[in-house]
């Protein structure tokens, strides 16, 4: 894709006026890295305050008094009973129980729900909304309409704070209308970083002023989608097309979290979503593959694509995700591996360049998780 | 300190009194490159030209680096196993990765000199 066609969001201009490099992701022209450089941006979010430009994601809202009820059967996730000013982690499977997108729902109250989804998926997602919710609620795309700004890092609260009080009170994952700067904006305490923070959905033509106020606090440092990425890895955090995708199942992909007691087989509301006897079936009787974390013996980073063999050399699996975690002081990385392999502490090596990088299969989080709950 | 000469993939060669060749990345290449993480320094053996010797892992991706003439490793910068930055803080000096000995001793002129190097970088900067 040529830059001419690539779209912008609207702190673009502001990007270039930082000094970012610039780099094309999902179709848009994004910061990959400020001056700063990626080791120091994700250090200063991990010690104070890192301001992200996420408006390439999809923002999308559904109308209805039966919104709640038409999604879910999409997702494997309890919607009807979604508390009001609560989010909650989701994603559309298919009929074959593989994932099509992962999303954050929220539920606005007044029949409203408020998505939010993968920026390379948005489109498909619409489509996809709207080819089976349509007789049901309204869907309203944001695309054009919204920015959305994450603000990530322990200082986080504390810096929005000044421009909103009643957000100091807000827990992990609670979702509410404020007011910033005049601006009608949405604020989740949630974000992609394993960090406290908040993501902040903005009118398009109120994102620049908002951000140009939040990066004067001293705290506060642009970040771009380079440390976005070693943030998410060391939190375990799933990248969509990467970590998983339409042939991976959210068992295989290790999120059975992210399934609602609700829906599950013995739930109040079984079933009823794409592929849920697949998925049902898979966690009776257990998969051939699953995402683990694992940390290379070696300082070599090993990346996305990297072969996981067992001490004979036979092939047992891929790394779905990899590179080097600043604040973890060494490589880490994700792989997709062979069932047998993946209890705590299994031995494994990848292939890097044609020589054997020993790996051990790790818990994760990496790094400790730092959400405010109260 | 005798003159330095570049490649087109961003190394510096500096001829040393004794007929080997120190080698490194340029202050471009370590800038486009980012945080370095990791370099995977050489064998001690002889490599073609165009061979790649060594490797430099940044936060975000892996990059090749290329033996610039035939030759044979003598030696690698011990320091870079523990202190990969050094790449970026100081790669004319501190950051080398390698010194070998070329197998024609005269293939060294034939490289870039500053003047079309700087004329290299600035072109990829226009671009």
């Amino acid at each position: 894709m040529s830059t001419e066609q690539l779209l912008q969001t609207p702190l673009h201009a502001l990007h270039l006026e930082l000094g970012a490099r610039m780099v094309p992701f999902a179709g848009y022209d994004m910061p990959v890295q400020y001056p700063l450089g990626v080791m120091k941006e994700h250090q200063h979010t991990r010690e104070q305050a890192g301001l992200f430009d996420v408006s390439h994601m999809g923002q999308i809202r559904l109308i209805g008094a039966d919104a709640a009820k038409a999604l879910e059967t999409l997702v494997p996730v309890d919607i009807i009973d979604l508390p009001e000013g609560m989010q909650r982690y989701a994603m559309f499977t298919n009929e074959q129980g593989g994932i099509l997108d992962d999303l954050m729902v929220a539920n606005l109250g007044n029949n409203e729900l408020f998505l939010v989804v993968n920026a390379a998926c948005k489109d498909q997602d619409l489509a996809h909304l709207r080819k089976h919710l349509s007789a049901h609620c309204q869907i309203q795309p944001l695309f054009e309409e919204r920015a959305l700004l994450a603000l990530q890092g322990p200082a986080a609260v504390n810096v929005l704070q000044r421009l909103a009080p009643e957000v100091a009170k807000m827990t992990f994952m609670q979702f509410a209308p404020v007011t910033l700067l005049g601006a009608d904006c949405y604020v989740s305490r949630s974000g992609y970083t394993g960090e406290d923070g908040f993501e902040i959905s903005v009118p398009a033509d109120r994102a620049e002023e908002l951000a140009r106020r939040l990066l004067a606090e001293p705290e506060v440092q642009a970040i771009g989608l380079g440390a976005r990425d070693s943030l998410r890895l060391e939190a375990g955090l799933c990248l969509y097309g990467h970590d998983m995708n339409d042939s991976t199942t959210p068992i295989e992909a290790s999120l059975l979290w992210a399934i609602s007691k609700a829906r599950r087989a013995d739930g109040l509301r079984p079933g009823g979503f794409p592929g849920a006897e697949s998925i049902f079936a898979q966690q009776q009787n257990g998969v051939a593959r699953k995402r683990v974390g694992l940390l290379p013996q070696e300082r070599t980073p090993v990346r996305e694509g990297a072969e996981i063999v067992d001490a004979d050399g036979t092939v047992i699996g891929t790394v779905c995700s990899g590179g080097f975690g600043p604040t973890l002081g060494a490589p880490l990385a994700m792989a997709y591996l062979d069932i047998a392999f993946t209890p705590v502490d299994s031995e494994v090596w990848a292939i890097v360049r044609g020589k054997r990088v020993p790996m051990k299969v790790s818990k994760m989080p990496f790094v400790a998780q730092r959400y405010y709950r109260g | 300190m005798s003159e330095l000469r570049f490649t087109e993939d961003h190394e510096w060669l500096r001829a040393e009194a004794d007929g080997s060749v120190t080698v490194g990345i340029t202050a471009f290449a370590q800038n486009a490159l980012g945080d370095v993480v990791f370099v995977q320094l050489p064998e001690l053996q002889s490599y073609d030209k165009g061979a790649e010797a060594a490797t430099v892992e940044s936060v975000k991706a892996a990059s090749g680096v290329y033996m610039p003439l035939d030759g044979e490793v003598l030696e690698v910068n011990p320091a870079l196993d523990s202190s990969p930055e050094l790449v970026n803080e100081d790669p004319l000096g501190e950051g080398w990765f390698f010194r070998f000995k070329p197998a024609d001793a005269d293939a060294l002129d034939k490289l870039l000199d500053q003047d079309a190097y700087d004329r290299l970088i600035k072109a990829q900067d226009d671009n």
